[in-house]
């Protein structure tokens, strides 16, 4: 992207008609923008620095904004709920993430094939991703239902004497939310994956083919490192997805049983919107946005490195 | 359906053995030999283990909808039974008829629509505007403004959502379509989206309509919209399913039953009457038919959507 605006950098200005030209251009620029820019100013830009801001300051519905440097951080660090919060979000990225991209690269493999009706397949398999929640979530939950449901049934059917209790257990919610979000997230990767495949040229694998490498040994040696740029936008996605999770949770266990699946979004929520905390909610939201940041730097970073 | 293939145009990579298509004298050969080739035949078996492997894989994933729909014609005390029955004993047609009454759904449909419908357009729009002078005119400072933009795709949105609805609660609009309207209508993501389609359209043709006598305005109106139609289409279609599909926005500002969206009305149901298995079903089928509508109808438009966005960011 950098490199594209670079190009498109402003020609030099010379002589009075060309900085007249300048100001036209600029005027014309903005009146491009404004709607826009309007809207997003005011209901994105602002509200995310306001965000910074609120996290250093005390105020509830009842109480005016007063500055108290890093208290809420340190209510936050000494809060139960806030740890209990970060472990099941992390619980879930690592469970969410290379699911996810291992089924998805999986699929897109099989998928990347000249056959005839593959399409149907493919749009199959993206459906769920653009299914609505709500749907989605109702209906694994009775999925799940832990005595009669079709998953324990057929769980059953397979020998196994004692299914889990999925949404109705502490142990078993979790595990539950993610296989969810894996079937409905799945289809989505798949069509990235789908468009890095097509992306490598058939030489490298005739050429491996022609020094005698096997299927596996094309898949480690041609595949697998000509998908780099993919898979590092997949990873980067679905971290930044799964920290974020919130609609899906709030729908299938509402945090429960207990506080077993509750995670830092629905936190933020029930701090600053449910409760009124606005001052502390903000520096939970500090936090989320830190980890989902550190992890795209730290993500770009090692990729760095491995092109080097 | 199969406008998927085509848009992805799939290429042989993974297959074990090289695809006689690609090499001209196997072409040659099966034209002139009516006899089947040993290797033709070996690809020809590969060709149905395949499809039975992504059937049956494509059935297993569509358990949930299969199952959804089973059940939505049922009884309520015939969903969730040992052995499972995919098919309904008899089917119980009046559960669609019933909903309706049962819930205002057609209240619900009726506010998805209109909020899908405004904020799609609205985004449609400013999103084309705004891409054309990120895009098509140089000024000073509008790649730092852009920067900005790009900036907040970062930031998760549960980070900002709390000041947002201060905002709005000094505003007045809680508890009203419009506070969803202006949260949704000018995000970033449509003017990133059309940005890149821009900067793939060359700056000749402009210069060209610039020439001709153009001014800035007509050129977006009648030189990029018309070449942008399927970005357009991508984004109107993108943000159609996410307005409709979306559940934390209705459920922070929206809380009088008047006002409630399909995604909204659907969970309430659920949450006051937990047993009525069919009848949640039905609620659920009927919510996911406009989706698969539209879907059907620009399924290739989704897909470009997320190439685009996704590949270049």
């Amino acid at each position: 992207m950098t490199t594209e605006t670079i190009t498109q950098a402003p020609a030099p200005v010379q002589g009075r008609g060309n900085r007249k030209q300048a100001r036209r251009n600029t005027l014309i620029g903005w009146t491009f923008i404004l709607p826009n820019f309007l809207g997003f100013l005011a209901f994105t830009l602002i509200p995310v620095v306001a965000a910074f801001a609120l996290s250093f300051m005390e105020w509830t519905s009842f109480s005016a904004p007063k500055w108290i440097g890093l208290a809420n951080f340190e209510r936050m660090f000494a809060s139960d709920s806030f740890w209990i919060a970060l472990r099941n979000t992390v619980v879930y990225a690592l469970g969410h993430v290379p699911l996810t991209m291992a089924l998805a690269l999986l699929l897109a493999m099989l998928l990347n094939r000249k056959l005839k009706g593959i399409g149907f397949f493919r749009v199959a398999i993206f459906f769920p991703y653009i299914t609505s929640l709500v749907a989605v979530a109702v209906v694994w939950n009775m999925l799940f239902s832990p005595d009669s449901g079709p998953i324990n049934q057929f769980l059953g059917a397979l020998g196994i004497a004692n299914p889990p209790g999925w949404t109705s257990s502490s142990d078993w919610a979790m595990p539950a939310v993610i296989i969810t979000s894996v079937w409905r997230d799945m289809g989505y990767y798949m069509v990235l994956y789908l468009a890095g495949l097509q992306a490598i040229p058939t030489e490298l694998y005739e050429a491996a083919e022609v020094d005698g490498a096997s299927a596996w040994q094309r898949f480690w040696n041609v595949t697998i490192p000509s998908l780099r740029p993919t898979t590092f936008f997949v990873v980067v996605m679905l971290t930044v997805s799964s920290f974020k999770v919130f609609d899906l949770i709030v729908v299938m266990t509402n945090g429960g049983p207990g506080r077993s699946t509750t995670v830092l979004s629905q936190l933020i929520y029930q701090e600053g919107i449910g409760e009124g905390k606005f001052g502390y909610s903000s520096a939970i939201s500090l936090v989320l946005f830190i980890i989902v940041l550190t992890v795209t730097v730290l993500q770009f970073k090692i990729q760095q490195r491995r092109e080097r | 359906m199969t406008n998927m293939a085509e848009d992805l145009k799939a290429t042989h990579v993974t297959d074990a053995a090289p695809s006689p298509s690609n090499a001209p004298t196997a072409e040659d050969r099966r034209r002139t030999d009516r006899k089947r080739s040993p290797r033709e035949q070996k690809k020809r078996t590969a060709n149905v283990v395949i499809y039975g492997v992504l059937v049956v894989l494509v059935v297993a994933l569509m358990v949930p909808f299969i199952w959804m729909l089973s059940s939505s014609l049922k009884e309520n005390n015939q969903v969730l039974t040992v052995p499972i029955q995919w098919i309904p004993q008899e089917f119980v047609w009046s559960n669609y008829t019933d909903i309706w009454t049962r819930i205002p759904m057609m209240g619900y449909l009726q506010n998805s629509l209109y909020l899908a419908v405004i904020i799609t357009c609205l985004q449609v729009l400013t999103g084309s505007l705004a891409a054309y002078g990120f895009s098509k005119v140089r000024f000073p400072g509008r790649d730092v403004l852009f920067l900005a933009y790009i900036g907040t795709i970062a930031v998760p949105w549960q980070a900002y959502m709390v000041p947002q609805y201060i905002m709005m609660q000094n505003l007045g609009l809680t508890n009203s379509f419009n506070a969803l309207i202006l949260l949704q209508a000018f995000g970033a993501f449509g003017v990133f989206l059309m940005r890149q389609y821009y900067m793939t359209i060359p700056d000749e043709l402009c210069e060209a309509a610039r020439i001709d006598g153009l001014s800035e305005y007509g050129i977006w109106a009648r030189v990029i919209l018309p070449l942008s139609k399927p970005a357009l289409a991508s984004l109107a279609l993108l943000t159609f399913v996410n307005t409709w599909n979306d559940y934390m926005g209705p459920f922070i500002y929206l809380t009088s039953n008047r006002l409630w969206t399909v995604q909204l009305g659907l969970r309430s149901f659920v949450g006051q009457f937990d047993a009525e298995y069919a009848m949640i079903m039905t609620g659920s089928v009927i919510s996911v038919i406009p989706i698969l509508i539209i879907f059907l109808i620009g399924q290739r438009y989704f897909i470009q959507g997320i190439a685009t966005s996704g590949m270049k960011g």
